[in-house]
């Protein structure tokens, strides 16, 4: 790419100096188009390189399309009101969206912290022979069907959460508003907690590549200078791969975003929104999920379509601003940011 | 001229198996789906030209295909409204196929007694105005029992389904308050608890949840074991939930209605001194006129297979079988299905 000279015709001297040989570039033009497999060659690739993009515009317009009943009859107000009543014909859907992005952040609060511990373990601290089995068990947990998560979650998380870590953590706790309310078992606690299991894996796996992509030097260097192991890690590993890192981290975030059938069944599934975290909540993945199929009136229809408009529009914008993080994060050479 | 079309059909007939497969596709209501696989395996062994297929997708749906045409014949818990039939010109008939019921469920360690629940009970429950398992209106109608102070936690469906509709149509009739605030439907506006995800949501967090109180299809609380009550009729005597006394439910509502019904009748509720008043019935959805001779034929006589022959299967399957007075209605719904005019009924048919 950067070897290429630069097109001719927009250089001020090619053309107030036209030159009477062919420049490299005007040769390689006029001989691209003379060989037909090339030529359908290069046509097949740029139609499937458009295919992709073609494809998010129409589900973006399908969306919008299917919601429209619903974008007109409720306007903007639908993200911000909270009644939900299929009978009447009112939706508003800030309950969900509220749960979707609160079971998300608490997922993260518990995920990342693991993740980058398993990762930083595994390339820095760990016994070579210990690393492929623990590499390999983590990311086993990526290949559990998510309705298998939600059984787990019903009959041993939840009763666990009950008896050991609700009533010690509502004693310290409790008189905050994030502790407050009778506990039920199925609520955002348990949905963040079965959520941040659920990302591990993912985090995991990339932080480890992006932490083993760091040079040998960078450790040495730190070391050598009188740094502990502790401190090499923290001040030359971590922060050479931090765009990576913080890759690995948007890649779970995303995945919580849109995770269904796990957390409906130990979310609650309460159109309500409550700060304490004992209480049950909602996504917008879940309530899809949950009443599209029944959807009998038009307006009931037209509003799920929304609310799934309303999660795409929540994860293009989750994804755009991890885009100018690592961005911002990334100018200086790090590992990982040209890949992202 | 008319034996002359008659013999013309009954060779048609005789010669359909050889010359083409009938094909019918059907999609809805997810409830009937397993006495609906059934009945169109046993079908298809002694009627090989004749594929059925059913995909349980939800009643809605089951509607929306069914009015784009999409499939053949759909299936719903709930009725179409005035206006989605009104879309399609009217062009359908409601055939009931099997009926349901609906249990109380609840987990309250240390009572081992069946718990009796009053109609007012269950509706203030679920608005959200009786909070404690020793409520005084509770306790009086389950003298000897004595009831912990525990909080009531309500489970109710959080996925659109035809019980919450049967559930919240009971919940209509025997509450204003519930008419007014909260009303009926597949989905509802629900005023507190929590949501699970199917019967077996609600089963496992009733089971899970010490206080637990939730709504589940009869079939699945006997095959899984969970405790249910009893519940007292219009006629005010205290019902175990069977499916004999469903059946007995839709027998006291036929005597009240016009031979002419459409079906889109609610059997919530009835008159009769054993009703079990929480029953449900699920309808498959067909047109007054199809296109294609050959499916409708197929679709008539398998529908009333299915409503004589396959009754039988109902109870083993966990469903309510439709009571025997019901037949000559149906039979004149299906005689009036027709093609071009004609109506696809013929002796063959039986």
């Amino acid at each position: 790419m950067t070897t290429l000279p630069v097109d001719p015709a927009t250089t001020p001297d090619a053309v107030s100096a036209p030159a009477p040989t062919p420049t490299p570039q005007a040769e390689w033009r006029t001989l691209r188009g003379r060989n037909v497999g090339d030529r359908l060659y290069r046509v097949t690739l740029t139609a499937l390189a458009l295919v992709l993009p073609l494809l998010l515009v129409t589900l973006l317009a399908e969306l919008v399309i299917g919601a429209w009943p619903a974008i007109q009859r409720f306007g903007l107000p639908f993200v911000w009101t909270s009644v939900w009543d299929p009978v009447a014909g009112v939706f508003g859907a800030a309950p969900m969206i509220f749960g979707t992005l609160a079971s998300s952040l608490l997922a993260l609060l518990i995920a990342v912290p693991l993740a980058l511990g398993v990762a930083i373990y595994l390339t820095e601290f760990s016994p070579k022979w210990l690393r492929q089995p623990i590499a390999f068990l983590v990311e086993l947990l990526a290949a559990i069907p998510s309705v298998v998560y939600g059984l787990w979650g019903i009959f041993v998380l939840i009763p666990f959460l009950r008896s050991y870590v609700v009533p010690p953590l509502r004693a310290a706790l409790g008189w905050t508003p994030f502790f407050s309310g009778v506990f039920y078992g199925n609520s955002l606690l348990a949905g963040g907690i079965i959520l941040a299991i659920m990302i591990v894996p993912y985090i995991a796996a990339v932080s480890r590549e992006v932490l083993l992509a760091v040079p040998a030097n960078q450790r040495e260097a730190a070391i050598g200078m009188g740094a502990t192991r502790w401190e090499a890690v923290w001040t030359a590993v971590v922060p050479y791969g931090r765009a990576g890192l913080i890759g690995a981290i948007i890649l779970g975030l995303g995945r919580a975003l849109g995770e269904t059938m796990a957390v409906t069944m130990v979310i609650g599934n309460r159109h309500d929104i409550s700060l304490s975290v004992l209480q049950p909540a909602y996504t917008m993945a879940a309530a899809i999920a949950n009443e599209f199929s029944e959807a009998v009136g038009d307006l009931h229809l037209a509003a799920m379509f929304e609310v799934g408009l309303v999660l795409f529009v929540i994860t293009v914008i989750v994804n755009a601003f991890a885009r100018l993080l690592i961005w911002r994060v990334a100018r200086g050479t790090a590992v990982g940011s040209r890949a992202l | 001229m008319k034996t002359t079309r008659l013999l013309a059909l009954a060779a048609l007939t005789l010669a359909a198996p050889a010359a083409a497969q009938v094909k019918l596709n059907g999609a809805g209501a997810t409830f009937p789906s397993i006495i609906y696989q059934d009945w169109m395996l046993s079908y298809n062994k002694t009627h090989p030209d004749v594929q059925l297929n059913y995909q349980s997708i939800g009643s809605g749906g089951g509607i929306r295909q069914f009015s784009d045409g999409t499939v053949d014949f759909g299936g719903s818990d709930a009725p179409m409204s005035d206006s989605a039939i009104a879309a399609i010109q009217g062009n359908v008939l409601h055939i009931p196929t099997v009926l349901g019921a609906i249990v109380i469920a609840y987990n309250l360690p240390g009572v081992s007694q069946q718990l009796k629940f009053t109609p007012d009970v269950i509706a203030d429950i679920f608005l959200g105005k009786v909070t404690k398992w020793n409520d005084a209106r509770l306790a009086s109608v389950n003298p000897g029992t004595s009831l912990p102070a525990t909080d009531i936690v309500v489970v109710h469906r959080s996925d659109g389904s035809g019980t919450s509709f049967g559930f919240t149509d009971y919940l209509s009739k025997v509450s204003p308050e519930w008419r007014s605030k909260v009303g009926k439907g597949t989905s509802v506006n629900w005023r507190v608890g929590l949501g699970g995800k199917g019967n077996e949501g609600v089963a496992a967090t009733v089971n899970q949840t010490p206080g637990g109180i939730g709504y589940i299809e009869l079939a699945y609380a006997t095959s899984n074991k969970v405790l249910f009550g009893q519940v007292r009729n219009s006629s005010g005597k205290f019902v175990t939930p069977s499916l004999e006394s469903v059946t007995a439910a839709l027998a006291g509502v036929l005597k009240t209605l016009p031979p002419t019904t459409d079906f889109r009748i609610s059997i919530t509720n009835p008159d009769g001194a054993d009703a079990y008043p929480i029953a449900t019935m699920t309808w498959l959805l067909v047109h007054k006129t199809y296109a294609d001779i050959a499916k409708a034929k197929a679709l008539v006589q398998f529908i009333w297979w299915a409503e004589t022959d396959g009754q039988s299967r109902a109870n083993e399957l966990g469903y309510a079988a439709l009571p025997k007075q019901l037949r000559p209605w149906i039979e004149s719904r299906l005689k009036s299905i027709t093609v071009d005019g004609k109506p696809v009924w013929t002796t063959a048919a039986r």
